[in-house]
């Protein structure tokens, strides 16, 4: 079945902060300010995992919230797709060998597209979230 | 044309409407922010997406219901063009409302719940409202349907003032306005995640939007009945009063449910309640 997905058109974002310094968050949300204005591209910031198309994680994985990423994720409905921002959500960062850090996002939940960056910039993050959007298009079209 | 055609074209031209109005909307609350905002097809490419997505049911009952919401509130609009009793639109309306209760409050998330119990709060704030504004338009004009009251050589604007003052007030709540939005909140990050549609995704919270198209469109023949002389009128009135709602919902934050409940009723008595007994008493 081939068709043109809207998926591209209205990706609805899902940001959940890990153990992150809040650099990565304060650079999430100046993508929602006038300066940047994601909107623009049909992104919205949900706070609501059922309504979510992109899982957006800043700051690493620890050990108190390996479950709450997995249930994030779980409570998604598909297609979907897990942007990690930043240094700490790629690889676990700076705090990689912190005794409560387990390492970057991908060691609980696959990830799709790494932003690197510490903090990452508005602009990377905006361009990670693009890729995420193809990444979701290819997901819906090998399901459909 | 015949009433019956106006109510089937209802049904098919007011998601448009309504769909293209919360474009609008969404450019002009970013304008109001100082962003350039979304596309103005933006709410169709969201509903479009929502029916491509999974949609994952907690209870099978809420897809039923939901599409009860969606019906009732088509069949409100419909019966007010198709010329039926207008007092009765005011329980269809709230019977698709309640639809939308049962649904949200069928589910076990505590957000849902939260937002079911004051979407019946809002719906007790509102109803009173809407059967007396009704039953005093249909009073003033002597008819009952919308057909007539648009025949009516009397303007209900400049009989009702104090009701069309009220319903401004009112439509807040229906238009699902901040600071009135306590059942649910376009916002994220706040106390209620998304209050009624919390547990609702995929092609669900797409039947949501298309009942909200409706519920939209069905407020905008409300303001017609008012301006019943002229419709280019009435739908200019429409405009200015969306355009006013938008400003609130921009510019104020969320009420508790004590204040919404509160402020409505006081409203709905002194304005509307005043209004009517002071036409009865020049009547006199």
């Amino acid at each position: 079945m081939s068709h043109v997905s809207l998926f591209k058109r209205s990706p609805w974002i899902l940001h959940y902060d890990g153990s992150s310094c809040n650099g990565c968050d304060i650079e999430v949300l100046a993508c929602l300010t006038p300066l940047y204005d994601v909107e623009r591209l049909g992104v919205v910031n949900t706070g609501n995992p059922k309504h979510a198309d992109i899982l957006l994680v800043t700051g690493s994985v620890n050990e108190r919230n390996i479950e709450i990423i997995q249930n994030l994720h779980r409570q998604m409905p598909d297609p979907k797709v897990v942007v990690a921002v930043g240094a700490c959500a790629c690889s676990g960062g700076i705090f990689a060998r912190a005794y409560n850090i387990q390492g970057g996002i991908d060691h609980v939940i696959p990830v799709d597209v790494y932003v690197p960056g510490c903090a990452a910039r508005p602009e990377s993050i905006i361009d990670g979230v693009v890729q995420g959007i193809a990444a979701l298009e290819l997901k819906h079209k090998r399901s459909a | 044309m015949s009433p019956l055609v106006y109510g089937l074209l209802f049904v098919v031209v007011a998601p448009l409407f309504g769909g293209l109005l919360a474009g609008v909307d969404r450019i002009v609350s970013a304008r109001m922010q100082g962003r350039v905002g979304p596309p103005l097809l933006q709410p169709f490419y969201d509903v479009g997406k929502l029916f491509e997505k999974e949609t994952r049911q907690v209870n099978p009952v809420v897809e039923p219901l939901l599409l009860g919401h969606l019906g009732f509130m088509a069949a409100a609009g419909a019966l007010v063009l198709g010329g039926t009793d207008l007092i009765f639109i005011a329980f269809v309306f709230a019977l698709a409302a309640l639809c939308l209760v049962l649904a949200a409050g069928s589910v076990n998330s505590p957000y849902s719940f939260a937002g079911a119990e004051r979407e019946l709060v809002v719906l007790l704030a509102s109803e009173p409202f809407f059967i007396l504004m009704l039953a005093a338009i249909c009073k003033v004009t002597g008819e009952s349907t919308f057909q007539g009251v648009l025949a009516s050589p009397v303007l209900v604007a400049l009989q009702l003032p104090g009701v069309l003052l009220a319903f401004l007030f009112v439509a807040t709540i229906k238009l699902r306005k901040s600071p009135f939005d306590i059942s649910t909140s376009h916002h994220p990050h706040q106390e209620l995640v998304n209050g009624l549609t919390s547990d609702m995704s995929g092609r669900l919270l797409g039947y949501v939007e298309l009942a909200h198209w409706y519920e939209s469109a069905l407020l905008c023949v409300f303001v017609l009945l008012f301006f019943n002389w002229s419709v280019t009128l009435g739908l200019l009135a429409f405009a200015i009063a969306y355009g006013l709602e938008v400003l609130v919902d921009n510019s104020t934050s969320r009420a508790k449910w004590q204040l919404v409940l509160r402020s409505t009723w006081t409203v709905t008595l002194l304005f509307t309640g005043g209004n009517v007994l002071a036409l009865f008493l020049l009547a006199r």
